[in-house]
């Protein structure tokens, strides 16, 4: 017995090892992209972490735009010239979209800051973003995906995640059309675009989100926040706030599809 | 059907290209026929040049089927001319191919040698002179003439006056006889261009594995990085061949987004792209020969580490750039440009990083304002089912990808025309767009194709999805 515990006993001390400085909270992150909005960044304890993995989940495919543009916005309000590294497949354009600078343009982001990389299909993709996610210099790298992603497992999410971390790489998981699913992410995000504030003559106002924080590390999940974009401060921050938006803010119907895609993916 | 050629066992028992296929079954039962390709003749030709460019880097195709090489101070390489022709002779036996080969001062002459040449001679000289008129490739009624004429040979119309020929025949029959007789240059179109910097490794014993050939490449990436920085230059594009012992050579390129002399980086692209290469570098028998050009240089000084390492990760981005552009293909990895135009599917351009122009400005955003312009953009714009209160008003309800939305809040239209001077006889329809937001809070962009008074019935369209 003896020749077996002493192999056991070292394995037994190399974890405790790796726990003790390879863990993701043992680490105090080294900043946050803030959003601009006091009570959503100080819920969070400052923003998203940078150099962690987070991730937003469109459930519906309607809502693929509000999830994209969030965390666009909210990598490309950090000031600098830093580039953002957005990995795409080819179909992507098809199915959620083109990417459209001079719409990112008008929403005060500055699109020369765009690095758009096209893999072919999902395991190039995924090859793609490990390399994007060790190169230090990014505001943030985007890996946007659409549907299920089943390359993307534990193991997977667990190497861009250890990755990013060791370069202080920011990476934003982009999970359109899919249902939310265990991850190494610091923070799983829902977003769905929430009804603008209306404009003179009811025309449709800045553009509006409904988050939900689907779990965090670092804290409590289930917080719901409303948020919307200020292109001229280059935050967010809450809409105005009139009773019937408030009413608003709790969007059943998403919820209903929500379930209803979780249902249909089981 | 005719035959467009002939190998030397059909020439021997009578064939001939151009003649009909039926008598030449005719003549021979068991001929066999292959459809003519000229397309993959060409493809073969052009190969046979890339092996060519061992002996010299200035190799020129004569279509459809002669190759000039310039082997002006080339040729002592392979123990002088006739050293240089067995070589070639002996590597394209082993691939099947017979040849004609012959040397001549220019180039015009030992193409015309090659081809017209049927009685030895003593030397070179007089060789060109005993070729018939026809090598001078003149039309066939100038030939004929000179032929009647009793002119049968280069050498009876040298001895002529030159002035004559001139004004009988033109000032191009002339021309052509001054660039046979090597008065006149006759200058050779290469295929490629000499590169700037290059570097090769020959090797006594070809090498038979793609790792060892890979090292040697390092080393050659080295070489061509110290002749780079002596001049104060940095390679774009770099270029490998690798030339097999049986003639033929593969070409890989990798081209980079900036000037650069980091021989670590050079080959950390030049692993990619063997690695995502869907036919594979094969060594066959052997690599005999590997030359590294850089057929693209820039100037590029003496660079210094900031100590606050900005330098250093803005070049991290480069290079990742360039190694996903070697991976994926240099169209794959794209930066935004604007370009000015209202028509919003061309107010974009995509071009690939790695040589992307500078950066122009964007239209800035109008302060207070929302967005006019979508997030994500559908090119082609997706065709709907709109229901709107009146003909030409806004839409009230709308059917996309089988789901029905209800517009709450519209802005619009925004007038969007064809631009005039793009469009023939003033056609082309307007579009008249609407930013509409529908109940659970999504924004899109639509737009009717065409006013009423251009179509009766205008098309609606989804372009975008605002955020």
């Amino acid at each position: 017995m003896r020749e077996s515990s002493h192999p056991l006993a070292g394995l037994r001390q190399r974890i405790a090892r790796i726990a003790a400085d390879g863990g993701f909270e043992s680490r105090p992150a080294a900043g946050w992209l803030a959003s601009g909005h006091a009570p959503f960044d100080n819920a969070l304890g400052g923003g998203l972490a940078t150099g962690r993995t987070h991730e937003f989940f469109a459930a519906d495919a309607l809502d693929a735009t509000s999830a994209a543009a969030f965390a666009a916005l909210l990598a490309l309000r950090t000031p600098g010239k830093a580039p953002l590294i957005w990995l795409r497949t080819v179909d992507a354009g098809r199915r959620a979209g083109h990417i459209y600078a001079p719409g990112i343009a008008e929403l005060g982001g500055d699109p020369d800051r765009l690095l758009l990389v096209e893999a072919a299909d999902p395991k190039m993709l995924l090859a793609c973003a490990n390399d994007a996610v060790r190169c230090a210099g990014s505001a943030a790298v985007i890996v946007e995906s659409w549907g299920k992603f089943p390359l993307l497992d534990l193991t997977a999410g667990r190497r861009l995640a250890l990755g990013a971390r060791d370069a202080g790489t920011t990476l934003l998981m982009l999970r359109l059309n899919a249902a939310p699913a265990p991850s190494v992410a610091e923070t799983r995000w829902s977003v769905t675009a929430a009804a603008s504030r209306a404009l003179e003559a009811n025309a449709p106002g800045a553009p509006a989100f409904d988050l939900e924080l689907l779990r965090w590390r670092g804290g409590a999940a289930g917080a719901r926040w409303r948020l919307d974009w200020n292109h001229d401060e280059q935050n967010f921050g809450q809409g105005a706030g009139d009773a019937a938006l408030s009413g608003a803010l709790l969007p059943l119907p998403a919820r209903r599809a929500l379930a209803a895609h979780g249902a249909e993916a089981a | 059907m005719r035959l467009a050629s002939v190998d030397a066992a059909a020439l021997a028992v009578g064939l001939r290209p151009g003649m009909p296929l039926a008598d030449a079954r005719a003549q021979l039962g068991e001929l066999v026929v292959v459809p003519h390709d000229p397309v993959a003749d060409q493809d073969w030709l052009d190969r046979l040049a890339q092996g060519c460019a061992r002996y010299t880097p200035l190799v020129a195709l004569d279509a459809p089927d002669g190759l000039i090489l310039d082997i002006a101070g080339a040729e002592h390489l392979f123990g002088g001319e006739a050293g240089l022709v067995a070589d070639v002779e002996n590597r394209f036996a082993r691939l099947g191919m017979t040849l004609r080969p012959a040397l001549g001062p220019t180039a015009d002459a030992a193409r015309a040698l090659a081809r017209y040449q049927a009685r030895p001679a003593p030397d070179e000289a007089q060789a060109i002179r005993r070729l018939p008129v026809a090598a001078l490739e003149l039309d066939a009624e100038a030939t004929t003439a000179l032929v009647r004429a009793g002119l049968k040979t280069i050498g009876d119309l040298a001895s002529r006056p030159m002035a004559n020929l001139a004004a009988r025949f033109g000032a191009d029959a002339a021309m052509a006889l001054r660039r046979m007789l090597g008065d006149a240059p006759s200058p050779l179109d290469p295929r490629t261009r000499p590169p700037p910097v290059a570097a090769e490794r020959r090797f006594a014993e070809p090498l038979g594995s793609t790792a060892h050939a890979a090292k040697i490449l390092a080393e050659l990436v080295g070489e061509a990085i110290g002749t780079l920085a002596e001049r104060g230059k940095g390679g774009r594009h770099f270029r490998a061949t690798f030339f097999r012992s049986d003639g033929l050579a593969r070409s890989i390129a990798i081209e980079t987004g900036h000037p650069t002399r980091d021989a670590g980086l050079v080959m950390r692209l030049f692993a990619e792209r063997m690695d995502s290469l869907a036919d594979p570098l094969d060594p066959g028998f052997g690599f005999d020969m590997i030359r590294l050009t850089v057929p693209r240089i820039e100037a590029l000084g003496a660079s210094q580490l900031r100590l606050e390492g900005g330098a250093v990760k803005e070049a991290a981005i480069d290079e990742l750039a360039d190694r996903l552009a070697t991976r994926l293909g240099r169209g794959r990895v794209r930066k935004f440009r604007p370009a000015d135009t209202h028509i919003p599917e061309q107010a974009l351009l995509e071009l690939p990083a790695i040589d992307a122009p500078p950066p122009l400005p964007w239209q800035a955003p109008e302060p207070g304002e929302p967005p006019t312009r979508p997030f994500h953009l559908f090119d082609p714009p997706q065709p709907i089912e709109v229901i709107a209160e009146v003909p030409d008003g806004p839409p009230q309800r709308f059917r996309w990808r089988r789901a029905f939305h209800a517009v709450r809040r519209y802005e619009g239209p925004e007038r969007i025309a064809a631009e005039w001077w793009r469009r023939r006889d003033n056609g082309g329809l307007t579009r008249d767009y609407y930013r509409v937001e529908d109940v659970q809070g999504r924004r899109f962009w639509l737009f009717r194709h065409g006013l009423y008074d251009e179509k009766p019935d205008p098309r609606w369209y989804i372009h975008g999805v605002f955020a």
